[in-house]
């Protein structure tokens, strides 16, 4: 690796990450490389001599790292193989390991030749929103022929195939204070909390607290600002009510103080994966207080091919030499109109890195660092700036920096100079990281002396410290950290650090670097670089009228690429000020939304994934169904056997014996799903009226009553049997989808609209086994189990409960039917569900008993009529139009739905109404949903449809216009192949006199 | 200024110095044959057809922000128009037609992609729900079928097609025809095209009130002065209860956040538009590599543009198990929008009682894909006075007389 020219040697003081006794081995786009441990990719490939890691967005023009971190958007890369790649990593951010396969992205065939640049060479021809002016004719073109090439030339990285092996998780946590940012300012903030006691957690982005102390120049109580930090995150680490995290983004702040914080816990290190180390881990922290010290950004400057391989901003040269002891070049020149590159400019002399000069758009700065550098013998050239760049090699390498007499505007350049360098590191000054503060709700404003937007209020509890509040000087840093930790934490004082406060010369702010030749005409200065997105395209789009800066954004892309215009809002807005004649706070600034940087979907899901997604709900006879049939159906989050098929029995016929056993013999059914909901107080009753259509109030206590449920407007929304336990208790049947629902929905009016009412809602579905036995030996099968309870037509009639014991088992036992047939269902508490099942299957044994699914069950109640809600309504069916104006109460005075029932259209005659459908052909089957046409026009469709074994024909329910006046008529349905017809009858098919269920 | 590949060349030539203004930024008027509120997609749709087909050209649509900054630029731009009832098939069908043909009509690219659309069938229940919906729009004459799961994997092979998924795949409905577009470019192209026949558009003129003489309104008042109209036409899907109570008129909707995210851009994994509705996640991809995803909104009223994370969660949950690639892939940028919610989920195209006040939203979901429809009846309704046919039946009377226009039964979650 020595005989690199990038990579430093070890004498030189650079590299303070690296381990050099370790070297790992890796392949970027195939080709074997060798890092050391501590290196980035980004820092690795560089070491070995490659600048260009990616190609751009539209232009496909090669590109080199720019920043050094997350907000990185030229070096993208793909980092592993199938399953596990994943695609646009900013390689600024991985962390080398010893075998990592990565590969650059979008290009074709190959990196260094890049058949897509034939899109530089014609973008004369695509300025912004040029495909809004074209590829118009002729007219299925755009779908057929355009769209398809630039879908196939556009996206960056390429998606992992299949499954994803690894495993994510989220975890819920409360503190006191979480501080956002590990660098001086927040390290201070949280000392200062911590300091009486309070639960803090600090996190960074990066791997280690510190921010960028390590690559700064000041002291603190006379030690390095490196000493210090590390001090400080070794006793943050050490303390108790201290969580400290790094490799941790916070990626949203949300309402009342709630974060998301995104943790990457194996991607540095594969090993851990193959542990069985949850890959990305998910914080969700309600935080009673928040510290933003998230620090700033630096911003690059525009010039005339500010984007070649070599450009990179000046904290990243400066990261490149410090941490990875890697040159940027061998040459380099330093652009800048801050202080802050003269420390770059100092580092990299300090590490045997060659200085060409400095160049600053300032006319006549003065400061300590300006005057350390001019003594240590860097040339300075002030009042000038970068007017181009030359290069050669397609544009890869750079030779030459041309330089020019600053002058604002957008003027000719002329007495240019040429200065032969390789790399130019570029500091247009900071901007604060202030994004989270923006998520709910935080105002900023813009400040002229920093020239750039700082926060300004925020109606949450949380403040902004350090230079994400545009503090950027250490002193102030150290200062507001401390304070604002100790306004959270309480009045602990600690012993603040000395430094000595340096003065800095004014940045100032050059958002245009004029080129020579005419303006624009051929000199591209990029904005956005990922989307590449132009100057001129962001004056194009003034010229067009796209003025707002959301049009800009809109038309022009600026901002849209993966790092969400963390490098060219500010720019962007600079050059829009220059071209509109405006201040840059008249132009506006862009919203910043979650996430601060992109994080993986994984993390979002969590262990909500395969299994865990939507974890099925079981009866506790679940494993006696799973091992008696394998069709089992997904019924809401249930799963519910649909029939039990007997030694190859197919399922048509499992279904008619099942049906015909209870129709002569008995069935038993697993209705544990039934939604089961307790409502106990003194207002009860009265509640159930205001729920139901029908009266509930005068309903005796071991008396079930069938209740119809309507929503607002009237339409129908759920059924059930509510069964009266005690004066001030009832039980609540829903349908087996609707549980959840019901009772969020009980508990809605409740809460929001009748809180007067004294009612507890309590969901049970999942305490209570229950199961319906059904048939004419019902009675027999329970008699034979034996019981404390009456089981007698005369003690227990129909629509009639009990609480006693069956065989030793304490049950609620409910007369009530929903196939037609003598039928008790017995409610047993969940945990003896499958003893009792056993019991009851042994003792029905000599009666015939068999278990039926849920299409048997459907089956029998559509031969009774008995409708479904989901089924035969859908939410625009009434109580009446399904023939149950016996259960809309005349008397009450209220009760949901009930105004709306009253609307001319719901009174109308002529409705859409339930009716049977017997077939022409009694062998004929209408298909769900077949559709009644008359005169051309929809006038109906099948809500239901199946085969009767106990009929032996096929029965069906529609809802029909003016059905229930029209018995006898006939009507067709036409499908896709042939037209059956069918005949309109009563619904109720069998048993019409209900003698069946009532013995 | 017509635009083609030919001008593009010729202006490439001088380095795109003589483009002209999309549209104008005309000073306001005193006075109005009409004002339209709102410069979203509806709003300048139905200025651009009252100008076209009704000859209405002296009218101006005012916008509180810039144009098609409301849900016209946050939706996820799926256009079709597979509904289940008779009124919801004839407007968005209409609408589907008009997009069809708009970049052509427009000289202005709006990248309608009729790429394919498939309603996934991932319970019984759901695989019942669109067989009857399937029924009713052949009988209405959609194109649209039922798809197996094998063609469902064909046509979009990312899927988890597996046996033992939580929800395994039954089928789909599927419009070949439904796709989406761009929804800036929808906004900006109706936008052109009224500013050329004269309509002025007044960005950054917020309204402040309505004006009315006893039952007639007579005027709007603004942040830049007042406007004296006998017509004015509310269109501020998001904020129609507000605006409204500023003529006297409470509105029957709710405002609730919906949200919508896409991924980091990569290369082409899916061509189709995918709605699950079972699991509350739709997806497609953009042109530009994004993946674009959506879901259900927020269960509680708010006007704040902020979605809760339990909504993306949900969302982005639902997405990993459907299309289980997306795990590895990032959430790049997430936002919200504010819909109205109508009682029975469809939209209000409606006179009101006050004369010559009218107003077109409560599009809850739904509102992109019915843009030209939904702006070429309600053009009409104003122009002539009286309901245009296809409007009729989202008119308020719905609201007294019970008449509800309900899609839940087709859609779960998503229009």
């Amino acid at each position: 690796m020595t005989g690199k020219p990038y990579r430093l040697p070890d004498d030189s003081g650079a590299g303070r990450l690296l381990d050099r006794s370790k070297p790992l081995s890796f392949t970027f786009d195939g080709k074997k490389m060798t890092g050391y441990a501590g290196d980035t990719l980004a820092s690795a490939v560089m070491a070995n001599g490659r600048r260009v890691m990616g190609r751009s967005f539209k232009y496909h023009r090669p590109r080199g790292l720019i920043t050094m971190g997350s907000e990185e958007p030229n070096a993208l890369v793909g980092v592993g193989t199938g399953s596990r790649r994943e695609p646009n990593l900013r390689a600024t951010q991985v962390e080398l390991f010893d075998g990592m396969t990565s590969v650059s992205q979008n290009r074709w065939p190959s990196l260094d030749f890049d058949v897509g640049i034939i899109n530089n060479h014609m973008s004369r021809l695509f300025p912004s929103g040029f495909y809004y002016k074209t590829f118009m004719w002729p007219k299925t073109f755009w779908h057929k022929v355009y769209e398809p090439v630039i879908r196939n030339a556009a996206g960056l990285g390429v998606a992992p195939d299949g499954v994803d092996p690894d495993s994510y998780e989220q975890v819920h946590v409360h503190c006191d204070v979480l501080v956002v940012g590990g660098g001086v300012a927040g390290l201070a903030a949280a000392q200062a909390a911590a300091a009486n006691g309070k639960r803090v957690m600090i996190c960074d982005e990066t791997p280690r607290l510190g921010g960028i102390a390590d690559i700064s120049n000041e002291l603190i109580d006379g030690k390095s600002q490196l000493d210090w930090v590390r001090e400080q995150a070794a006793s943050l680490t050490a303390a108790d009510n201290v969580h400290v995290m790094t490799r941790a983004t916070v990626i949203g702040h949300y309402h009342h103080n709630y974060l998301m914080i995104f943790e990457r816990l194996t991607d540095h290190n594969p090993a851990l994966a193959a542990a069985g180390a949850p890959r990305h881990r998910l914080w969700k922290v309600r935080a009673g207080k928040v510290i933003l010290a998230s620090g700033a950004s630096e911003r690059t400057m525009t010039f005339a091919n500010n984007d070649r391989p070599g450009v990179m901003l000046s904290s990243a040269a400066r990261t490149l030499v410090e941490r990875y002891g890697v040159a940027p070049g061998l040459m380099g020149l330093i652009f800048a109109n801050n202080d802050d590159a003269y420390i770059t400019a100092l580092s990299l002399k300090r590490s045997g890195v060659g200085i060409a000069r400095i160049v600053d758009v300032r006319e006549n700065p003065q400061s300590e660092i300006i005057t350390a550098a001019q003594d240590a013998g860097i040339e300075t050239m002030f009042g000038h700036a970068v007017a181009g760049v030359e290069t050669s090699a397609g544009g890869k390498q750079i030779d030459a920096v041309k330089i020019a007499p600053y002058v604002k505007g957008r003027g000719r350049v002329v007495n240019e100079i040429t200065v032969p360098a390789d790399f130019i590191a570029v500091s247009g000054g900071w901007n604060p990281v202030a994004h989270l503060w923006c998520h709910n709700g935080g105002k900023l404003q813009w400040d002229d002396t920093l020239a750039c937007f700082k926060p300004k209020s925020h109606d949450d509890d949380i403040a902004i410290v350090g230079s994400a509040n545009g503090t950027m000087d250490l002193a102030g840093c150290l200062k507001e950290g401390y304070a604002a930790g100790e306004k959270a934490g309480g009045k602990a004082r600690l012993k603040k650090p000395r430094v000595v406060v340096r003065k800095q010369a004014p940045v100032e702010p050059m958002w245009f670097s004029p080129a020579t030749g005419k303006y624009n005409e051929g000199n591209k200065h990029f904005i956005d670089l990922q989307n590449d997105v132009t100057a001129a395209d962001l004056e194009l789009a003034q010229r067009e009228g796209y003025e707002s800066v959301e049009h800009t954004k809109r038309y022009t892309t600026l901002g849209m690429a993966t790092d969400q215009g963390k490098n060219s809002n500010v720019p962007g807005m600079g050059i829009i000020a220059e071209a509109t004649g405006k201040a840059v706070p008249e132009v506006g600034t862009t919203t910043f939304r979650p996430p601060y940087t992109p994080f993986s979907f994984g993390a979002i899901a969590g262990t909500q994934r395969g299994k865990l997604f939507h974890v099925i709900r079981r009866t506790a006879v679940y494993d006696w169904h799973t091992s008696q049939t394998s069709v089992m159906e997904p019924v809401g989050d249930w799963r519910r056997p649909y029939c039990y098929p007997q030694g190859g029995e197919s399922q048509q016929d499992a279904i008619n014996r099942e049906i015909l056993n209870v129709r002569n013999n008995v069935g038993i059914l697993d209705a544990s799903t039934l939604g089961k909901i307790e409502i106990k107080g003194p207002d009860a009753g009265e509640f159930l009226n205001r729920m139901y259509t029908n009266m509930f109030a005068g309903l005796k206590t071991g008396k079930c009553r069938y209740g119809l449920m309507m929503n607002e407007m009237g339409f129908l929304m759920d059924d059930g049997v509510t069964a009266k336990l005690a004066d001030d208790h009832y039980l609540m049947h829903t349908t087996s989808g609707g549980a959840d629902r019901i009772a969020a929905w009980l508990e809605e009016w409740l809460q929001t609209e009748w809180y007067d009412l004294k009612v507890y809602v309590t969901p049970v579905t999942e305490q209570w086994s229950q199961f319906a036995i059904a048939g004419p030996n019902a009675r027999k099968v329970l008699e034979k189990l034996g019981s404390d309870i009456d089981l007698s037509h005369e003690a227990l009639p129909f629509m009639a409960m009990a609480t006693g014991d069956i065989a030793g088992f304490p049950v609620r036992l409910f007369r009530i039917s929903f196939s037609g047939e003598l039928s008790f269902e017995v409610a047993t508490p969940a945990n003896y569900g499958q003893d009792l099942w056993d019991k009851i299957l042994e003792a029905g044994k000599e009666f015939g008993i068999a278990p039926y699914g849920t299409e048997a069950l459907h089956v029998l109640r559509a031969e009774k009529g008995f409708i479904v809600v989901g089924d035969e309504t859908d939410g625009t069916v009434t109580p009446h139009d399904v023939g149950m104006s016996w259960a809309v109460s005349k008397k009450k005075p209220d009760y949901i739905g009930k105004r709306s029932l009253e609307q001319a259209f719901l009174t109308e005659p002529g409705r859409k109404q339930l009716v049977g459908l017997a077939t022409t052909d009694p062998n004929e089957v209408l298909p769900d949903g077949a559709p009644a046409v008359e005169s051309g026009k929809l006038t109906g469709h099948v809500t239901s449809s199946y085969w009767s074994p106990t009929l032996k024909r096929s029965i069906a329910m529609a809802l029909v216009k003016n059905g229930s006046e029209r018995m006898g008529e006939k009507i067709s349905f036409p499908l896709a192949d042939k037209v059956i017809e069918a005949e309109i009858v009563d619904p109720v098919f069998y048993d019409k006199e209900g003698a069946r269920q009532n013995v | 200024m017509r635009y083609s590949i030919f001008s593009l060349a010729r202006q490439a030539l001088n380095y795109h110095k003589g483009w002209e203004k999309a549209w104008r930024s005309p000073e306001l008027k005193p006075s109005y044959d009409a004002v339209i509120i709102g410069a979203g997609g509806h709003g300048l749709a139905t200025a651009y057809y009252m100008a076209k087909e009704h000859g209405m050209t002296n009218i101006a649509v005012v916008e509180k922000g810039w144009l098609g900054g409301g849900n016209t630029g946050r939706n996820t731009t799926i256009i079709r128009s597979n509904y289940l009832q008779d009124a919801s098939i004839a407007i968005y069908d209409l609408a589907h037609k008009l997009y069809a043909d708009l970049s052509q009509e427009f000289n202005y690219n709006i990248m309608f992609s009729p790429r394919g659309l498939l309603m996934l069938c991932q319970t019984e229940h759901e695989l019942r729900g669109f067989q009857r919906t399937a029924h009713a729009n052949r009988i209405a004459g959609l194109e649209c079928e039922m798809i197996d799961r094998q063609r469902v994997k064909e046509l979009v092979p990312i899927i988890n097609d597996r046996d033992d998924a939580r929800y395994p795949i039954l089928g789909a409905y599927y419009q070949a025809s439904g796709g989406t577009a761009r929804h800036d470019g929808v906004a900006w192209g109706y936008a052109r095209g009224a500013d050329q026949m004269g309509v002025d558009i007044i960005q950054n003129c917020e309204v402040t009130g309505l004006l009315r003489d006893g039952d007639q309104i007579v005027g709007v008042e603004t942040t830049r002065g007042t406007i004296n109209t006998k017509k004015v036409a509310v269109v501020t899907a998001g904020h129609t209860s507000h605006i409204m109570q500023m003529a006297g008129v409470s509105m029957p909707i709710e405002s609730v956040c919906l949200q919508a995210m896409v991924s980091e851009p990569i290369k082409p994994v899916i061509d189709v538009v995918v709605m699950a509705n079972t699991v509350h996640g739709y997806v497609s991809q953009s042109d530009k590599g994004e993946l674009v995803i959506g879901g259900g909104a927020d269960a509680y009223n708010n006007y704040a543009q902020r979605g809760s994370f339990a909504s993306l969660e949900h969302t982005a949950t639902a997405l990993v198990e459907t299309f289980p690639i997306i795990s590895r892939l990032k959430m790049m940028r997430q936002w919200g929008g504010i819909v109205d919610m109508t009682g029975d989920r469809s939209p209000i195209i409606s006179m009101t009682d006050v004369k010559g006040l009218y107003v077109n939203g409560g599009w809850g979901t739904g509102g992109f894909k019915s843009i030209p429809g939904s702006g070429f009846v309600f053009a009409d309704t104003i122009a002539n006075d009286r309901p245009h046919p296809i409007a009729e039946p989202f008119g308020l009377k719905r609201f007294v007389r019970g008449e509800f226009i309900d899609e839940s039964v087709a859609s779960g979650v998503a229009h």
